[in-house]
């Protein structure tokens, strides 16, 4: 066994590990919490894919900005263990096996329909800045400048949402 | 090196579908629409997760431009969807979904 094998199922256990607590979890502080667990192990593994760019655009938007945005509002709203509410039993043990049923059924059709190319040659430098920049500022540029009108139009609608009193 | 080379590309397919699951699970087994939102984040993980891994596999670097632009769609998303749960919030006092049925009645 390699190290990147290993590295691999380490990343993947934690990935799965925090996935599964933030929900099961019942205070909704420890879920933003595993789901930051989450977003670094998937990180790691952007990068032993050698996308370096997206790892760390990754660990910046997710574990920087939306873990702020998710914990403030947490905070803001005081919610705890004894706000939570809860579902009733049957449907957690309906909702367990309809979302059991759907893992199952996701993992065991799509395990044999890939038909993995044997290549050799593959290329380890894609995820490297200037490759990404590349693509991004001639294939992609119009989305990449829809985009920012797609941010300023969500700035102003949750600026819109939270005010107050709108006349 | 890249780990594509070593791991085979139906571990990642695994993975991600595993992670999907996960959340579908959450948004059905939970309550809070904060950990609702927790819940779609973490599917929209599996996919980009799944798009880098098609991208090392095709050494093609198109996909990971996707990523970027899934990234962005989901912090937009994240601030307005936890914007309108203020809004909610300040007007029952929860964020429990099962309270949110007026349109119902």
């Amino acid at each position: 066994m390699t190290t990147t094998e290993i590295l691999f199922f380490i990343l993947t256990g934690i990935a799965f590990f925090s996935g599964a607590m933030v929900v099961m979890s019942r205070n909704p502080v420890y879920s933003v919490l595993y789901l930051i667990t989450m977003f670094f192990a998937i990180a790691g593994h952007y990068i032993l894919l050698n996308a370096q760019f997206l790892a760390v655009v990754h660990i910046i938007v997710y574990a920087g900005a939306i873990m702020v945005l998710f914990l403030f509002v947490i905070m803001m709203l005081n919610l705890n263990k004894d706000t939570e509410p809860h579902n009733p039993p049957w449907v957690k043990i309906a909702a367990v096996i309809a979302g059991g049923m759907m893992m199952a059924t996701l993992v065991g059709a799509l395990k044999e329909t890939a038909t993995p190319l044997t290549k050799t040659n593959y290329d380890t430098t894609i995820g490297t800045v200037e490759r990404l920049g590349n693509v991004l500022f001639s294939d992609f540029l119009i989305p990449f400048e829809l985009s920012s009108a797609l941010f300023l139009a969500a700035m102003v609608g949750a600026v819109m949402l939270s005010k107050k009193n709108i006349h | 090196m890249s780990a594509i080379e070593i791991i085979p590309l139906q571990w990642y397919i695994t993975l991600s579908a595993l992670l999907f699951g996960l959340g579908v699970l959450g948004v059905l087994f939970r309550r809070n629409a904060i950990v609702i939102l927790m819940c779609i984040e973490m599917m929209l993980n599996a996919v980009n997760l799944l798009l880098v891994a098609f991208s090392a596999h095709h050494s093609d670097p198109h996909a990971q431009v996707f990523v970027f632009f899934v990234m962005a769609v989901a912090a937009a998303e994240v601030a307005v969807g936890l914007a309108i749960l203020i809004a909610i919030y300040r007007n029952t006092r929860t964020t429990d979904i099962d309270f949110l049925n007026q349109l119902k009645h």
